[in-house]
């Protein structure tokens, strides 16, 4: 019987350590992919923050930490990932509120306001792994699960990933136990090509098909107004400047939410159309002709809200404190050299 | 019983019904042989063999089917 | 719920762990909360026909029950009487019995075809069983293993082959034990009834012999069955000739054995862990070396409950017996002896064909089998004539091996109609083998098209010979039976097992790298 239970405990152990190994090696490795890992950065970070920014690419790609921090003495993490919905959104901001109960403003994205359901599984599963483990990723999980996903596959990723046992090559082993760094700058993913909007498109955006945005994803927009309150930080809607059909931001939605803010007292914020304002200039500013700022582009935009975070959410200077001078130069330092190389490899 | 052997020995005359004691089990009737056999036995001894009586004890051997027909002519 | 799932899995566990923890007397109700909570995941509509199945066959065999005491009763109290008055009152009561049992059938079919053409409900939702065999015929026909088990059973009390269980719950947990509920077996009381009840003590051999099971049927289902499908899919949609044609059947039958028979394991190892013996309904098919043995080798519980409920019954039927010696007296013994049984294999397999689906090719496929049957029973004097003159050549092994691959090929052409549910297309493919000559596409690598890719092909091969050499060395005894006696052994094994079903194992959404990049979605 002894022998029998060791044999069971033995066996049950070189099952569980080859399931971690298998595993390991057969999670694809998204570092390779810029947007891999938007999120991970984060938990590194030790310092506090007076601002953090919300949403998917429209603002990971579209508000710079360093230049806040350069020009306005604001301190700011941006937290977005690749179609990042509301409910993640929500649940991200929640984790983020848990470390940093004493944030002053949370900026949100409101584009993604248009999906009430996760649009792409394997999108929603990039965000979804790279949380840390919490009530508020579980939940984030269950909110985001498409319709033939189980839950099991996130705790046991191996359960999602197994069928790749048919194209491992040798570099995944590599991969699978190399050190990886966080290419983005406190969230920030820079793009530096330059790829002008075509002036002679004329392409119409699609006809809205439900001029009232989802349900569901004002349900957890909801959410995220009570959470912001519990923690005494204020709110504020924003919608990035784009010049796109695609993604396009219709009039009917944009009501809704101009509407919601008053009735909620936010600010809302639409940059779509206020190229002058921002002194946007479509022919270098975007990456991808007009659908999102490039590095350019994101500046401009940055120093827009810089401004108005300032005069009209009183968020504080922080410039002048040498050790946080020290740090953040570090990163500015970092943001301006990635950006020369992008310009000197054009 | 000498005349249930005689029908068995229409079916197959080269067995040994005396000793034979796996007739079913030992694949020598078939289903044919054994509906055949149940018309007979209706006919020679009045005695109707119902459904759920046709099973492999009740008819692997000479004796275990006579049994059988005696069971079945009692209430 | 689908059984090759995590969520079978956790729910079995659970289904364990409270069972061998509920007091010993209340372990039945455990299985039944447990079947009830199976039922539940299928929707509320399934669990209404499922209830009145139970309810039906309950009440039938209760008044049956009842009647059979009270014509006892008469009987002990008239023993003066004489013999055929004693036999007339009994048979009045049976043909009383009988009419119960009918009106019993008559009402479920009634409630059947209620469920399926007028509230538009096709029988039990089992989603994705995955289970082709099972679900299709759940889907198809609306029939489902639980009625036969019932009618089985109300036949079976008529008989006087069942006692009648009076307690309802003890009855519904009968009917409807979770998991025969979506493949099968077809139990008998006789068999399996009373297991239920008794009490089951905590045994670390079913425990592991019924882990060991279910995990192989995973093995069968994933690795092998499930892997296989998208080619046996492509060749059908495709519709690809000539070779293609043999490597459906070739693919279909392995599709096939890996998907019934693998779910069966699952089944028959979950209710192991409870230390429930459920009938066996496979015995190494496919090394039968006739199609009579197949039969009894394939599929076992629905072919005995076909030959104890439809063709016995059908061959001893008064007007049956008539034919029988009419057709002797006029046509001659030869003839005469076999035309009441032909008539009746006949009808037997039409109904088995039925059962699997109102179609064409199920008709087509049951003439085949019944066929081939017919044939081979008529050529049986010749067989008997080469085996008393060649003894040691019939003995051999490498004519014992041509016997069953010829019967395996056999029955995968027959098996083949259920891929095409097309006649005449099936046989116009059929055909392509002789004027298609393709043969090249077998070494170009081709094969790679149908959704399958060569790395998989090599899992699905070496898949098969797991299969076959664990068949093999079950033989005589269950190989799990055997590792258990061997506590290393055993318990890598296991462990092996689960690893390479949850590396190898087809389920899933599947891996598409590119997917997995955001930006490819901008242009």
């Amino acid at each position: 019987m002894k022998k029998r239970i060791f044999a069971v405990v033995l066996a049950l152990v070189l099952l569980l350590v080859a399931l971690m190994l298998a595993q390991a090696l057969l999670i694809p490795s998204r570092y390779d992919n810029r947007e891999g890992h938007l999120l991970c950065g984060y938990e590194q970070a030790t310092d506090a923050h007076d601002v953090i920014f919300v949403g998917d690419c429209e603002i990971y790609e579209g508000i710079v930490p360093a230049v806040l921090y350069e020009q306005y003495g604001i301190t700011s993490y941006v937290r977005g990932s690749s179609q990042q919905t509301v409910w993640q959104s929500y649940y991200i901001l929640e984790d983020t509120l848990k470390k940093e109960p004493d944030v002053k403003v949370v900026v949100f994205n409101v584009l993604a306001l248009k999906y009430g359901e996760t649009p792409r599984e394997e999108i929603s599963r990039m965000t979804l792994e790279d949380m840390p483990w919490s009530l508020s990723k579980l939940n984030a999980i269950r909110a985001s699960m498409t319709k033939d996903e189980s839950l099991a596959s996130y705790f046991m990723p191996i359960l999602r990933y197994h069928d790749r046992w048919s194209s491992l090559t040798a570099e995944d082993v590599k991969r699978t136990f190399a050190k990886h760094e966080d290419i983005t700058h406190q969230g920030y993913l820079m793009q530096t090509n330059i790829v002008p909007v075509d002036p002679t498109d004329n392409r119409k955006p699609d006809a809205l098909i439900d001029s009232a945005l989802p349900a569901r994803s004002m349900e957890y927009l909801e959410k995220m107004c009570a959470l912001c309150e519990q923690y005494g930080a204020e709110l504020v809607l924003v919608k990035a400047p784009t010049n796109s059909v695609k993604y396009y931001w219709y009039d009917e939605w944009d009501a809704q939410i101009v509407s919601y803010a008053k009735e909620k007292n936010l600010t809302y914020y639409n940059f779509v159309g206020m190229d002058e304002g921002l002194g946007l200039d479509w022919s270098r500013d975007t990456y991808d002709a007009g659908l999102h700022l490039n590095v350019y582009g994101a500046e401009k935009w940055t120093r827009y809200i810089g401004d108005l975070l300032v005069t009209n959410h009183g968020v504080q200077d922080r410039r002048g404190d040498a050790a946080l001078d020290a740090l953040w130069q570090e990163r500015i330092d970092r943001y301006t050299q990635e950006k020369q190389q992008g310009e000197q490899t054009k | 019983m000498e005349q249930l052997i005689e029908l068995l020995e229409e079916l197959h005359p080269e067995i040994d019904y005396e000793t034979e004691e796996g007739l079913v089990d030992n694949g020598i009737l078939d289903s044919l042989d054994i509906v055949t056999l149940i018309t007979d036995i209706n006919d020679a001894f009045d005695v109707s063999i119902p459904a759920e009586e046709i099973l492999p004890e009740n008819f692997n051997s000479a004796r275990a089917l006579w049994e059988l027909i005696e069971r079945l002519d009692t209430v | 719920m689908n059984f090759a799932s995590i969520e079978f899995l956790c729910f079995l566990l659970v289904l364990v762990a409270a069972y061998y923890l509920a007091p010993k007397r209340a372990q039945w109700v455990v299985l039944l909360a447990g079947s009830v909570v199976f039922y539940a995941f299928a929707g509320v509509t399934s669990c209404l026909f499922l209830l009145a199945v139970i309810v039906i066959s309950y009440v039938s065999v209760r008044l049956i029950g009842k009647r059979q005491s009270a014509c006892a009763a008469w009987l002990s109290e008239h023993k003066e009487l004489p013999k055929e008055e004693r036999k007339a009152y009994k048979n009045k009561s049976k043909k009383g019995n009988l009419v119960i049992v009918c009106v019993g059938i008559g009402v479920l079919i009634a409630a059947l075809v209620y469920a399926k053409f007028v509230s538009g409900y096709f029988g039990i939702r089992v989603s994705g069983a995955g289970i082709s065999f099972g679900a299709y015929a759940l889907e198809i026909m609306g029939i489902s293993y639980y009625t036969f088990i019932a009618v089985g059973y109300m036949l079976d009390v008529y008989r006087e082959k069942a006692p009648v269980q009076k307690n309802f719950a003890k009855h519904a947990l009968f009917v409807g034990f979770f998991p025969q509920l979506v493949m099968g077996p077809i139990s008998k009381y006789s068999d399996v009834g009373e297991q239920y009840f008794v009490p089951h003590a905590l045994e670390g051999k079913n425990l592991y012999t019924g882990a060991v099971r279910v995990a192989w049927g995973f093995f069968k289902k994933l690795v092998v069955a499930d892997a296989i499908a998208p080619a046996v899919g492509a060749i059908v949609a495709q519709q690809r000739s000539g070779v293609y044609f043999l490597l459906l059947c070739l693919f279909y039958s392995i599709r096939i054995y890996g998907d019934f028979t693998g779910g069966i394991d699952i089944v028959l190892g979950s209710a192991e862990m409870l230390g429930i013996r459920l009938p066996e309904n496979f015995n190494r098919p496919f090394s039968s070396k006739s199609t009579a043995e197949y039969w009894r080798r394939w599929h076992i519980t629905m072919g005995a409950w076909f030959t104890n409920y439809i063709f016995y019954p059908l061959s001893v039927t008064k007007s049956m017996q008539k034919l029988s010696k009419w057709s002797r007296a006029h046509l001659g013994t030869a003839i005469g002896k076999r035309l009441p049984v032909y008539i009746t294999t006949i009808v037997t397999w039409l109904a088995t064909g039925l059962w699997h689906g109102i179609a064409w090719n199920f008709v087509v496929w049951a003439m085949l089998n019944c066929l081939v049957l017919l044939v081979s029973q008529e050529l049986e004097p010749l067989y008997t004539k080469f085996r008393t003159k060649f003894p040691r050549l019939h003995a051999s092994a490498p004519y014992q091996t041509f016997m069953a691959v010829r019967t395996f090929c056999l029955m995968a052409l027959i098996r083949v109609f259920d891929c095409y549910m097309n006649v005449p297309l099936t046989f116009q493919k059929f055909f392509s083998v002789f004027t298609t000559p393709n043969w090249g596409s077998l070494f170009d690598g081709s094969v790679t098209s149908l959704g399958v890719s060569a790395a998989s092909f090599c899992v699905i091969g070496v898949g098969i010979l797991f299969m076959f050499g664990v068949s093999r060395l079950g033989k005589d005894r269950p190989l799990r039976e055997k590792l258990w006696e061997r506590p290393w052994l055993g318990s890598f094994a296991l462990a092996a097992l689960v690893f390479l079903v949850l590396v190898f194992g087809t389920y899933g959404l599947g891996y598409d790298a590119s997917a997995f990049i955001y930006g490819g979605t901008f242009n």
